[in-house]
């Protein structure tokens, strides 16, 4: 039976893709289509820029994606391609027999995400038939727990969570801890902003993530387990909830599970907002019940984590990656990436790039590779000036460094990190200064207060960067923040404070001449910070078409019909409406 | 966070939920999604039942930025503050929403309609700037579609 598939994650339901469903399913069941047309739900592809997508798969085997799919466009798909054959290539952006945006998948390999985008997140049925549970089965049969051990110390996967510890080693911890009761901990507290892989894993196939939790409290013997979800992400939560009850009905959750004798029971915890908690320690905290702050480490969670019992904490992505490496075999996994590390990683890539989404590639790309073939280069033809990697724990990534290959270590040497997966991608029209600050204004606000440099330092340097992009900044504040940087880094309990002053190192290390211009020339490269900008009209441009002057919020730019206007300076508050809305581009930004 | 009805379902939680380890946060939360925010009255009754005191309860709800103290507006604006919206000038979407509404961040409209939060992220980085209106994401806005979306929830 042919076979139309709509995208729902939340990028393609906010895109519009709940209408396109509706409409669908409505007109299946009034004209009475089930017997020609199947009709699914399936999660992300990574294609965000191109939602909603909705999928045609005919029996003859082609499987083509069509994009930013409207109501008019659905009944189109609905009647001429799927029920009658035709032709609506205008509208494909991808054709599993190559053709659309090629490049953004050909340099991709899919492991974490093999699923996503294809099967219906909802139907456990469809999971089992792409191989789920398989790797359950296999384990739990053939497999001692040591032996599971190795088998994921042999693959070389680190924690994708974003530090990057080897995963067999943390198993094998939490496995010779001594101790009744152990616990299983999934992360998908996705705090970072800009980052969205484990929403859509989750979101896409929740399945893969509870049979690699599965299989890690088989290898650590556990028999309880807690994914903790934010409660931003409605979606995930709702779609894990559906197959954590379909797993309990099928007998791969709850007791004795496929007979084996194994026994193993998983509970969602939803966060309540608070991004200190994706620490581990703050996390397991936040499971108890108390306010999320972290603590001293060791003891380590696999010796001492949730009530004081071993516990293993791993992040969505990693545990994604367990049924393959199962599955396919060690080597199979370790044939991707470098030297050190090994396998894809999963990335969100946003910003000024042409194809925002989801992108899951193997170790070892480069960054220009990323951005240029993945992610079909920088919007407007803009130049490719700086990514931002890691989120508030991470740092900008220069242009002139994007040979760097994606590898824990070489990513650690520019100052970034690897991070759970966002990638920001930046143009020259993003100031730098600016990005630090708002990184800053980020970590500061989250801050839980319990250190006290990670408290006030960055709360100074929060004082500092503002006061540099109002033009107020000394040339003092250059040594004093890197002097505050490193006391923060060095006096922080966890992650969080350690982390902090990344984003404003990393800049001033490669955009010390954008912070000088904010401080010397009390100028704004990027033409970003408000207090820093001047708006004036070119006389030999202005056509006196006084659309500028009608779109001024404060009525400081005057002038007669068909004569050129004029901008009050002190009136302007330099919200930049006349410079988009001046069709002759008359307006001059400094 | 919508406000249901039924304000039976926090009274079940607490009677389901008190001889639970951890429990805290999950009552707060249920109290908040009967209540649409945690009142006064209700951090006394998780303190009598849990056995955890009032002071402790009223710092895990400040610590989380999910709680609320005060009752919101009938819609929830979440304009997101995350680094792909900020980039992309998520900065005109507040100022037009302060313009339309004459609100600030955490500030609720005098009809009681409108209340404005930030969120870090709300994960729809390809769409941005993206804004939420209660449960309704809205994406790849403009200070002129904003303002004709607010106006339709007038």
């Amino acid at each position: 039976m042919n076979k139309i598939l709509v995208g729902m994650g939340t990028c393609g339901i906010s895109a519009g893709a709940d209408k396109v469903w509706k409409y669908l399913q409505a007109e299946v069941r009034e004209k009475q289509l089930e017997q020609e047309i199947q009709l699914e739900k399936t999660g992300c592809i990574g294609m965000c820029y191109r939602e909603p997508l909705v999928e045609v798969k005919l029996d003859d085997g082609t499987s083509k994606i069509y994009g930013q799919v409207d109501l008019l466009k659905a009944k189109e798909i609905l009647y001429d391609v799927a029920l009658d054959g035709k032709d609506r290539n205008q509208w494909i952006v991808y054709d599993y027999k190559q053709k659309g945006d090629v490049s953004f998948f050909s340099k991709q390999v899919r492991i974490v995400l093999r699923n996503c985008g294809l099967i219906n997140p909802e139907s456990i049925d469809d999971y089992i038939d792409h191989q789920g549970y398989q790797a359950l089965e296999t384990v739990l049969f053939d497999y001692s727990p040591t032996e599971v051990i190795d088998t994921v110390l042999d693959s070389g996967l680190r924690g994708r969570g974003g530090g990057g510890f080897p995963t067999g080693r943390k198993w094998m911890f939490t496995y010779q801890s001594p101790g009744e009761n152990k616990y299983i901990i999934c992360n998908a507290d996705e705090g970072d902003p800009g980052a969205f892989m484990d929403r859509s894993v989750l979101e896409g196939d929740p399945h893969s993530v509870i049979e690699g939790i599965l299989i890690c409290a088989y290898a650590v013997g556990a028999d309880q387990g807690y994914i903790y979800v934010r409660a931003e992400y409605p979606q995930a939560i709702q779609r894990l909830k559906v197959a954590i009850n379909q797993a309990l009905e099928r007998g791969y959750l709850g007791y004795n599970i496929l007979d084996s004798g194994f026994t193993f029971h998983l509970k969602i915890k939803e966060g309540a907002g608070a991004f200190v908690c994706g620490e581990e320690t703050a996390l397991m905290k936040s499971i108890e019940g108390e306010r999320g702050m972290p603590r001293v480490r060791p003891p380590f969670p696999a010796v001492k984590g949730l009530w004081g019992k071993p516990t293993n904490i791993n992040n969505v992505e990693t545990y994604a990656n367990v049924p393959w490496i199962i599955l396919n075999g060690p080597e199979k996994f370790s044939q991707y990436g470098t030297e050190r590390s090994k396998g894809t990683k999963v990335f969100a890539l946003a910003g000024k790039i042409n194809r925002s989404g989801l992108v899951e590639v193997p170790m070892g790309i480069t960054i220009k590779e990323i951005i240029y073939e993945v992610g079909g280069g920088l919007k407007q033809g803009k130049k490719f000036k700086a990514v931002q990697m890691g989120g508030p724990s991470g740092g900008c990534i220069p242009a002139q460094l994007e040979d760097t290959s994606i590898d824990y270590d070489e990513i650690i040497k520019t100052g970034a990190i690897m991070g759970s997966g966002g990638m920001v991608v930046m143009d020259e029209d993003s100031c730098m200064v600016d990005v630090a600050k708002y990184f800053l204004t980020f970590t500061q606000a989250e801050s839980c207060g319990k250190c006290t440099f990670c408290r006030i330092g960055t709360k100074r340097m929060l004082e500092i960067l503002t006061r540099i992009t109002e033009g107020e900044g000394k040339l003092e504040d250059i040594d004093l923040l890197i002097d505050l940087s490193e006391k923060i880094k060095s006096s922080s309990l966890c992650g969080l404070g350690q982390t902090a002053p990344n984003p404003v190192l990393t800049t001033l290390k490669y955009f010390r001449d954008e912070y000088e211009a904010h401080i010397v020339e009390k100028r704004c490269p990027a033409g970003v910070c408000k207090a820093l900008i001047t708006y004036r009209i070119d006389p030999d441009k202005c056509i006196g078409c006084t659309i500028c002057a009608k779109n001024c919020p404060v009525d400081a730019i005057t002038g007669e019909v068909k004569q050129v206007h004029k901008i009050d300076n002190h009136k302007c508050i330099a919200c930049g409406k006349c410079y988009l809305v001046c069709p002759r581009d008359a307006i001059i930004k400094e | 966070m919508k406000t249901t009805p039924s304000k039976k379902k926090f009274k079940v939680d607490l009677i389901n939920l008190k001889s639970q380890q951890g429990s805290l946060i999950k009552l707060l939360q249920s109290a908040q999604e009967t209540y649409g925010y945690i009142p006064e009255p209700a951090i006394y009754n998780i303190s009598e039942l849990v056995g955890i005191s009032p002071a402790e309860i009223y710092g895990v709800i400040t610590f989380y930025s999910q709680f609320r103290l005060k009752p919101l507006g009938k819609y929830v604006i979440k304009i997101c503050e995350g680094t792909a919206c900020h980039v992309n000038g998520a900065r005109e979407i507040l100022r037009a929403i302060k313009n339309e509404l004459g609100i600030g961040i955490d500030e609720t409209t005098d009809d009681g309609l409108f209340t404005m939060l930030s969120v870090a992220c709300l994960g729809c980085c390809s769409l941005s700037p993206v804004i939420m209106i209660n449960d309704k994401t809205y994406g790849k806005l403009t200070p002129e579609k904003i303002r004709s979306i607010l106006r339709e929830y007038k």
